[in-house]
Parts: C-alpha cells; sequence; structure tokens
C-alpha cells in the first residue's frame, strides 16, 4: 500500500516537474518579446504650454500624424495632446499633475519653463513616469532632454561657408533677440566658428529679431557703413529681409544662410532659377516632437536611453530645396516628420 | 428654537456643495484620483492659491481690491527662491520688509483716499520689475524647509487637505473670532461707524493690508516648495485667481462680508475644475471659457439663493 502510495506520489511530482520545465522553456521563449517590441499598451501625452505660432502650430500637427499611425499601426495605445491654455508655469505643472491621475505611462514635455516645473516632474517620475522634455527643456535629473545645439547651428554655418569661399572674406550676423539664451548661444556658435576659421572676419552685427521685416530695416541701415559683404550668417526667419535689403543696393548678392522659412527658401528658389544663386538652410523641425515621441515610446520599450539627447538639424541644401519647398506651407516653416528609425539613430549616436 | 440656518452657514453651502459635486465628478471621471496620491496631485497646488485668495480676503474685506497680488506672490517666490535659499536670514528681512511695505499701501490708500485698484495695479508693476531684477531667468532653488513642508507625507490625509484646513481654519480663528477681524470686517462694513466708536479705521485697514502681504509671501514660499524653482511671472494668474476664489467662496466685494473657509474652498474649486475640464478632455481654446462658465454658474446659484435669503427676511 505504503509503496504504491510512493510511486503515484512520485509519478506525480514527475509530471508537476516536467510541466514546470516545460512552462520554464516556453516562458523562456516568449522572453525576448516581453522585453522588447510591446509598448501597444502604454499610454504617451504631450503635454504643450504654448500653441500661438506656426512652429507650435506645424509641431501638433505632426505630432497628430505620427502618433495616429503608430496608435492605428498598436505601438502605443494612446498618444493624446494636451497644450494649456495660458503659457503659464502653474498651469502647466497642474495639467501634468493631471496627466499622473490620467495614469499615462510617459508625457512628452515642452516646458513653459526650464526650472519651474521640476516639482510637478519629480512627482511624475516618482509615480514611475517616463518624462521626455523637448525644444523647451527641463532640467530635473529624471527626465530626459532632447535639446537643440544651438551653438553648433551657429557654427555649422561657418563650416559650410568655408566650404564656399575657401579664402575667406567679411561676414555680416544678424542676431535674433537680444537677451533671450537662444540668441547668445547661436552667435556664439557663429563666433566659435570664425575663430577656428580664421579667413573669416565679422564686419558688422545687427539685430533682427528673427523676423524679416526688422531684419530687412537692421541690415539696410547698417549696409552704407560697411565694406563689401561677401556672406550674411542668420539665425532663422531673418534670411529674407536681409536679402531684400541687398537688394535694394547695388552690391552684390551676398551668400545668405537661411532658416527655413517659407519666404525664405521662395526666395532662394527664385534665385536658383534665375542665376544659379546658392546657399544653403538651417533650422529645427517643427516635427521633433515626434521624435520626442518615438524617443519615449522606445524608453518604455525598455531600452536603455542616456538622458540627454540631441535634436538633428534640418537642413537644406541645393539639391533637395525644391522637395522641402514643396512641403513647406505657405507662411510656414520646412518641417520633417521622424520615425522610430530616426530615433535609434539619434538615440545611438548619444551613446 | 431656531432651526433654520443662518445666513451665514448658507453662504458656505454653496462653495462646499460646488466643490462637492465637482470633486464627485472627477472621482467619476477618473478613479485613480480617488487615492491619497491623487488627492495631493489634485490639490497642492491649490494650497498657494488659498493663501493668495486669503490674502486677497483681507484686502476685500476693507473694501478694497488687489490687483497686484499675482506679481506680488511671483516676487516673494523669487525672493524665496534666491535670498531665502541662500542666505536666510536676509531673505526673512527682504519678506517682512515686502509685508511692511504691504502695510505702508494701507497707510497711504487710507489718509490719502486713494482708489486702491490703481495703487495695486501700479504696484504690480514695481513687484515684477524686482522680481525680474531678482531672477532675470528662471531659476533658483527652494528652501529646504519648504519643499520639505510641500512634500511632506502625514498619515491619513494628504498634505494638500492637511495645509487647506490648516489655512481655513487660521483664517477663521483671525477673521471671524479674533478683535481685530471684527474691527477689519466692521471697516468694511461701515467705516464711519467704527470710527465713531473710537476705533481706528487706519489701523485696521493697515493691519489688514499687512496680514494679506504676510498670507501673500507665505504663497509665495508654498509656490517655491512645489515647483523647486521660481521665475518673474511664476503667480500673474493669481490676481484673477485670488478674486474669483473669494467670490466663489461666499465674499462680497464691498460691504465686509468675507467668509475664511468659503475663500479655501473656492480656491480649491477653482482648482479642481481645471482637472475637471482636463479630464473632460476639452480642447485648451474652449477651457478658459469653460473655466469662466463654471464661476457664473456657481456665482448665479448663489444669487438665487441670496434672493430666497432676503425674501425670508422680508416676511
Amino acid at each position: 500500500m505504503f509503496l504504491l502510495a510512493g510511486g503515484i506520489q512520485r509519478e506525480r511530482e514527475m509530471r508537476i516537474r516536467n510541466t514546470l520545465l516545460a512552462s520554464a522553456a516556453i516562458l523562456c521563449a516568449a522572453m525576448p518579446f516581453s522585453a522588447s517590441a510591446d509598448t501597444s499598451d502604454k499610454r504617451i501625452a504631450l503635454s504643450n504650454n504654448y500653441a500661438g505660432n506656426s512652429w507650435r502650430q506645424a509641431m501638433l500637427t505632426s505630432w497628430d500624424k505620427v502618433t495616429g499611425e503608430a496608435v492605428e499601426a498598436g505601438t502605443v495605445a494612446a498618444a493624446d495632446a494636451f497644450t494649456t491654455a495660458e503659457n503659464q508655469v502653474t498651469e502647466q505643472a497642474a495639467q501634468i499633475q493631471n496627466l499622473i491621475l490620467q495614469g499615462y505611462d510617459a508625457i512628452v514635455l515642452n516646458a513653459a519653463s526650464p526650472e519651474g516645473l521640476n516639482g510637478a516632474v519629480k512627482e511624475a517620475c516618482d509615480a514611475g513616469i517616463t518624462v521626455v522634455s523637448f525644444d523647451g527643456i527641463v532640467t530635473e535629473p529624471c527626465a530626459w532632454r532632447i535639446a537643440v545645439d544651438f551653438h553648433e547651428m551657429g557654427r555649422s554655418q561657418i563650416e559650410y561657408l568655408a566650404g564656399r569661399l575657401p579664402d575667406g572674406g567679411n561676414l555680416l550676423e544678424i542676431r535674433g533677440l537680444a537677451g533671450v539664451f537662444v540668441d547668445d548661444e547661436i552667435s556664439a556658435g557663429i563666433h566659435d566658428g570664425v575663430e577656428a576659421y580664421p579667413q573669416f572676419k565679422i564686419v558688422g552685427s545687427v539685430h533682427g529679431d528673427w523676423a524679416q521685416d526688422v531684419a530687412q530695416k537692421a541690415v539696410a541701415g547698417i549696409l552704407p557703413s560697411l565694406p563689401e559683404i561677401d556672406a550674411v550668417v542668420t539665425q532663422g526667419g531673418d534670411g529674407y529681409g536681409a536679402a531684400q535689403a541687398f537688394a535694394a543696393t547695388d552690391r552684390e548678392m551676398p551668400i545668405i544662410i537661411m532658416g527655413n522659412r517659407h519666404d525664405e527658401l521662395t526666395w532662394w528658389k527664385e534665385q536658383k532659377d534665375a542665376n544659379g544663386y546658392e546657399t544653403m538652410s538651417v533650422s529645427i523641425a517643427p516635427g521633433v516632437s515626434t521624435l520626442a515621441f518615438w524617443v519615449a515610446q522606445q524608453i518604455l520599450d525598455g531600452k536603455d536611453v542616456p538622458k540627454d539627447l540631441t535634436v538633428p538639424f534640418l537642413r537644406i541644401d541645393q539639391d533637395n530645396l525644391e522637395e522641402n519647398l514643396e512641403n513647406t506651407e505657405a507662411g510656414g516653416v520646412a518641417n520633417v516628420e521622424y520615425s522610430q528609425e530616426d530615433a535609434l539613430e539619434v538615440i545611438n549616436a548619444a551613446m | 428654537m431656531n432651526l433654520r440656518p443662518s445666513s451665514d452657514t448658507i453662504r458656505l453651502i454653496v462653495p462646499a456643495l460646488s466643490l462637492a459635486s465637482l470633486l464627485a465628478a472627477v472621482f467619476w471621471l477618473q478613479p485613480r484620483a480617488m487615492s491619497y496620491v491623487g488627492l495631493n496631485l489634485l490639490f497642492n497646488l491649490a494650497v498657494p492659491i488659498a493663501l493668495a485668495t486669503i490674502a486677497q480676503m483681507l484686502i476685500m474685506a476693507v473694501n478694497n481690491l488687489d490687483l497686484s497680488m499675482g506679481a506680488f506672490v511671483s516676487f516673494a517666490a523669487c525672493v524665496a527662491a534666491t535670498f531665502l535659499h541662500d542666505n536666510p536670514p536676509l531673505g526673512v528681512l527682504i519678506l517682512l520688509a515686502a509685508i511692511a511695505v504691504y502695510a505702508l499701501l494701507g497707510v497711504i490708500i487710507h489718509l490719502r483716499d486713494l482708489p486702491s485698484i490703481v495703487v495695486t495695479l501700479g504696484m504690480s508693476f514695481v513687484w515684477t520689475g524686482l522680481a525680474v531684477l531678482l531672477l532675470p531667468a528662471p531659476g533658483g532653488h527652494a528652501p529646504e524647509w519648504a519643499r520639505w513642508l510641500m512634500t511632506a507625507k502625514p498619515p491619513l490625509m494628504p498634505m494638500a487637505i492637511v495645509a487647506s484646513i490648516v489655512i481655513a481654519l487660521l483664517a477663521h480663528f483671525i477673521v471671524m473670532r479674533s478683535s481685530f477681524g471684527v474691527l477689519v470686517r466692521g471697516v468694511g462694513g461701515n467705516e464711519r461707524s467704527v470710527e465713531r466708536a473710537g476705533w481706528s479705521a487706519l489701523v485696521a485697514r493697515a493691519g489688514a493690508y499687512g496680514l494679506a502681504g504676510a498670507f501673500a509671501v507665505a504663497a509665495g514660499i508654498a509656490l517655491v516648495g512645489l515647483t523647486t524653482s521660481a521665475d518673474a511671472n511664476i503667480a500673474l494668474r493669481y490676481t484673477l485667481l485670488s478674486i474669483a476664489g473669494v467670490i466663489l467662496g461666499g465674499g462680497e466685494f464691498v460691504g465686509g462680508r468675507v467668509s475664511p473657509i468659503g475663500a479655501v474652498i473656492g480656491a480649491l474649486t477653482l482648482t479642481l475644475a481645471g482637472s475637471f475640464l482636463s479630464f473632460l478632455r476639452i480642447s485648451p481654446d474652449w477651457q478658459i471659457g469653460a473655466q469662466g462658465a463654471i464661476l457664473i454658474i456657481v456665482l448665479a446659484l448663489r444669487l438665487f439663493l441670496n434672493r430666497i435669503e432676503s425674501r425670508e427676511r422680508r416676511r
């Protein structure tokens, strides 16, 4: 009796062990899948502080387009955009706290202030939420930052000019809005570039406030006092105004770096068709919101992503001008939407 | 025995009911909010607004209006994020001086019989200017203790609720129970008879302004405790929010009729209204309008009850 019972017992143990082993094997086989590529039940929110200009509007449109496709494809469960009614820190902090309550897995953030939202961002991190800030980044260490390297944006202009004008020449610098951090950064980059390529000399500098009418007035005002200008370095939004100011004189048209605005690209195209005018254009695409979306998706996917990433520039050259101009709506900025592969590329570049 | 609720109770019932119904709606929309953490997230940004609302209420109790509330709270927040963090004694000194300036404003407004709206509107530029001087770019650090206070996790109730109750009770005691409070409300109700009775309306007004300054300073510190840093425009919305909070909570622009507990409830309601609209997924273009609509509905309810109240009195 005892023996028999022991046999049955042993047999049952064996069977259980086998079942366990089998399920362990299945688990192992399934592991790679669950560790990656499963964000289909994750919900991502965009917290945006401001929507009152064409850049931000394009940013939101890009978000809707790319995340809409991602939701349809089942990559994520939801990707909702929230914009605060007034561009206020306290309001956006409340918005972030509401998003925490709504149970989002990640918050993609264009912040009203680099510091003022840190309390709310910390609350989100403590709740286990991934926070990815872009454009308007936050300094809270637990959040990811996709920052624009404005310094490099200035430096790359000089680098391009060094290729075009190996002998160097005189530069006119058009700056942005005085006292704004972006203006200081781009300008510092331009000046560092000039130091690296000493054949260039900045002979004049005006503030164009990133607006073509202001830039035109400022350039027209300073031109009579300047020697021959070989190139104009800009910050975006001011290239067309500078071109108009030069066109009004009998000076030869210098190489004017453009900033991806529709009016700039249109003018460039006209000149290119008329006399083969050659330049380049560089700025940040509003579609950077979609890059932030994919980065957030990758982090949710379990990928090890460095906390500080850099936004790639959208650079337009002579040969892809027409294509970009076509995709830019009148009064807007050239845009590009990022894909998951683009995001991976940016992440790997920062590793 | 009188079983009919007093008019003060009715005054308090409307805001309390609006808060309760809004809270119920939020819980229904977002069950996750019905927790310790959830309640804290819903209400922690209401704490500085509640403090600013009490400050505004004190000014409104003496028949004045403070249009510099947002600018002053921003200034206090900037001081808290800079001097109070780096050099506490100096920071305290600056904040005390700011409170003294507030009391002085009360004196000037009283003596020269100036319209408070004009004086405070002017002062709002002074405060903003000073705040920009302190912090030209967003930055600074919250004092450790302020951060600790605002992120503390007391047992049973989240900090936001505890703080709101403490603020409401403290203000209730000062305004409704102390003789100073009676004097302040008396100045708002009938300044002349207060003076005829031998009290100094000047002292009352200066005191009300000074106390308002103190509450506004507390609002600035609480705000920095939550955000961890400040900028010069951080609290600009507080001017209108604080006025709306007082009115929502049963206060009136004239006559010294104010309710501290109601004011705190009003501030909580305003904050909650924002979350409610956000949970409803109303587009931001409509949110400000919808927030206004909530205000109007509550005020209409108030007027309706006021009418019932006065009809009963006539009977």
